[in-house]
């Protein structure tokens, strides 16, 4: 018998769980201005996020789910990428759509019940919204980059599945589609070790996530999704390739879900204390402070500062949300179609007449 | 437009006309599915498009329906216009999550900021001797999804026309091609680029004593049963409903007023068909014009068997003379 092929996956990690570096670190650490702001993004975050849970538990926000643990991954993504490319998210990449100038206020109105959470977003008015059925996206990534293929352009899709999603055909059809049409499109595979309650040893028998890039004739990179430097090269290459006409890339970015699944859950059932306690030593948000600190880049003050910053941000937005009326009922119809059918029009007259004065 | 060039085709020459004419003069307008470029369909639906448009636009897809769905999506999100074809509707099932849970709902979820101006074509049907899962006609399914249209063609110069309109309509439309009239008639059909009407009905015959609605290839029994009843001296309006979904409710509810009596023949199983959902709006709209109790004529709420008995599964000119007598007797 003779070796067909030999494939391989290789892993990426440039920081210590202190901030220290394990080694030479990429080119992208000497440019400061792109460090600071990501750190601003990461910690901007975070703010939102424990705002976002607050909202929640005193009734005035929906069910949302927590993005804690998923900050370096959303910042690096959304700085990798160019407004002229595409984002296809899941639903907890709010650190991206930060980025991709998607407002605070807009994601409270969406996790608040607000269909208008994701109908003005001028900064990037071709992304996908978020996509709550599991893996469906991934489909909708290799269209758009399909499209961007068909027409010669170049740009590049950067689509977020989670650990779970990567079970699904979705997910295993679109990396193979990716593969057969080599598509512009870089796949990230968030695995934050949980789907709700299920771990990610129950996903798959596969030794990592990103070795399923092998089965679509994708490169699969694993990265430290805690560890900024390693998971913004991992994405700043991948895209390179993909605008290069080079194809598609799968990133695995390895993560803990720090939070519950979304606020309806109760990750105490199925998860131990001393589990959360060595997830929360890998924080990248805290690593990369550390990093920032050890060189020159960031002082107490300057903490203090941002961390002011940020919460006025959020209260602001929150504000914002909060005085933001809801649609008229009758908008429940007058975006189903690009014309409401005439079959439809007796159904919008009733629900006028039903709340009238409730129309703007 | 230019000068229209006049031609007698099948139905599924009228498809394949219709597309190649919208991909001559829409370069946004793209081609994908299983087999549809080299082999040119199944059904040679999309045969010589490939030769005329290019790879880049006439798509052989991996074999994954699921894919194909979406697939279209985030290709029209991009201002392309996919027209996606299913090789059969009893493969649809597995692009089901893609059509209902985001095609269907693009626009209305980011408030037109994107939109999914797609075409989901499948032959659809039984009566052609074919395998299991090859003769289904679940148009109900989707006709029940808000946000979808269900377009259904009932001959060559309809295909033609309905098509056009559906690829030039900016939301999703399934397309359902009854495979069993692809090659039955040919009609004379004018390739000059002009669209019919969506979400209107056609009036195919005109009478006064009952209102025959139906769609698809029911479409010719219904028609054939109208000429047996006019010998018996009853004249039926006989309906192309077409549009399944959203109903023109207004053609039905005019025609049952003036003939005061309804039957609905479909070939898809009875059990919240669409036949229902026109019998309820007649109930609803035109109760008090009625001479009889709307019937329906329908498949049985059955799997549709395989071949062997699948005749004795479609309605007949038959069993929709007989509802009409029924009716007419009251």
């Amino acid at each position: 018998m003779r070796q067909r092929h030999e494939f391989h996956v290789d892993s990426t990690r440039y920081l210590d769980n202190h901030g220290k570096p394990l080694g030479d670190l990429p080119p992208l650490a000497e440019d400061s201005d792109r460090v600071l702001a990501a750190y601003r993004n990461m910690v901007l975050t975070r703010t939102f996020d424990a705002k976002a849970i607050a909202l929640q538990r005193t009734g005035k926000c929906g069910t949302y789910p927590s993005v804690l643990g998923h900050e370096v991954i959303g910042t690096a993504i959304g700085q990798s990428m160019a407004k002229t490319d595409v984002f296809v998210p899941y639903y907890r990449d709010q650190a991206a759509h930060m980025l991709r100038g998607v407002s605070l206020k807009e994601m409270l109105l969406y996790w608040g019940g607000d269909e208008r959470g994701s109908a003005n977003w001028p900064e990037c008015p071709q992304d996908l919204p978020i996509s709550v059925p599991i893996a469906t996206q991934c489909c909708h990534a290799v269209g758009v980059a399909s499209a961007f293929r068909i027409r010669g352009e170049d740009r590049a899709v950067v689509c977020c599945v989670g650990d779970g999603g990567t079970s699904k055909g979705d997910f295993l059809e679109s990396i193979n589609l990716a593969g057969a049409w080599h598509l512009p499109v870089v796949f990230v595979a968030i695995n934050n070790q949980w789907a709700i309650s299920t771990p990610r040893s129950l996903q798959t028998g596969a030794e990592t996530i990103a070795q399923k890039a092998i089965s679509a004739g994708l490169p699969g990179h694993v990265v430290d999704g805690n560890d900024y430097f390693a998971t913004s090269e991992a994405l700043d290459n991948a895209l390179e390739r993909a605008r290069g006409g080079k194809g598609g890339t799968l990133i695995e970015a390895v993560t803990y879900r720090l939070g519950d699944h979304t606020t309806a859950d109760d990750a105490t059932r199925y998860r131990t204390a001393e589990d959360l306690k060595r997830a929360w030593e890998k924080d990248g948000i805290k690593r990369l402070q550390n990093w920032l600190h050890d060189n020159g880049h960031w002082s107490a003050d300057k903490e203090k500062a941002l961390q002011a910053e940020a919460r006025a941000l959020v209260d602001k937005a929150v504000e914002e949300y909060l005085a933001t009326e809801a649609e008229p009922p009758t908008a429940m119809l007058d975006s189903l179609f690009e014309t409401l059918p005439v079959a439809l029009q007796g159904q919008r007259e009733r629900i006028a007449n039903k709340y009238r004065g409730g129309e703007s | 437009m230019s000068k229209a060039e006049m031609r007698d085709v099948t139905l599924v020459e009228a498809v394949n006309m219709a597309l190649a004419w919208e991909m001559e003069h829409d370069e946004n307008v793209v081609v994908l599915g299983e087999d549809i470029a080299t082999n040119g369909g199944v059904f040679r639906a999309t045969v010589g498009l490939k030769e005329r448009f290019g790879f880049k636009r006439v798509m052989d897809t991996p074999l994954a329906e699921n894919l194909i769905a979406g697939t279209a999506i985030g290709m029209a999100t991009q201002g392309l216009r996919p027209v996606a074809e299913f090789q059969f509707m009893g493969f649809i099932y597995a692009g089901m999550e893609q059509i209902v849970s985001h095609a269907a709902r693009m626009r209305n979820r980011t408030r037109g900021r994107l939109h999914c101006p797609i075409v989901y074509r499948a032959p659809f049907g039984g009566g052609i001797h074919a395998p299991e899962h090859h003769s289904e006609s679940t148009e109900a399914l989707f006709a029940h999804i808000p946000g979808l249209r269900v377009v259904i063609p009932s001959s060559p110069q309809r295909a033609y026309g309905l098509l056009l309109a559906a690829i030039r309509n900016n939301d999703p439309v399934i397309f359902l091609e009854p495979k069993r009239i692809y090659r039955a008639v040919t009609q004379t059909v004018a390739d000059n680029g002009e669209a019919l009407p969506l979400d209107s009905c056609f009036t195919l015959r005109e009478g006064d004593d009952v209102t025959l609605i139906s769609w698809g290839a029911s479409i010719l029994e219904t028609l054939q049963a109208a000429d047996q009843l006019a010998e018996q001296g009853i004249t039926a309006e006989v309906i192309d409903v077409a549009t399944v979904s959203p109903l023109d409710r207004e053609t039905l509810l005019c025609s049952v007023a003036k003939t005061g009596r309804a039957v609905i023949v479909h070939e898809a199983c009875r059990n919240g068909g669409v036949g229902a959902e026109i019998a309820a709006s007649i109930a609803e709209g035109a109760f008090l014009d009625l001479q009889a109790p709307v019937v329906r004529v329908t498949g049985y709420d059955t799997v549709m068997p395989y071949y062997r008995n699948e005749q004795a599964y479609l309605p007949g000119v038959a069993d929709i003379v007989e509802a009409v007598e029924q009716v007419i007797a009251l």
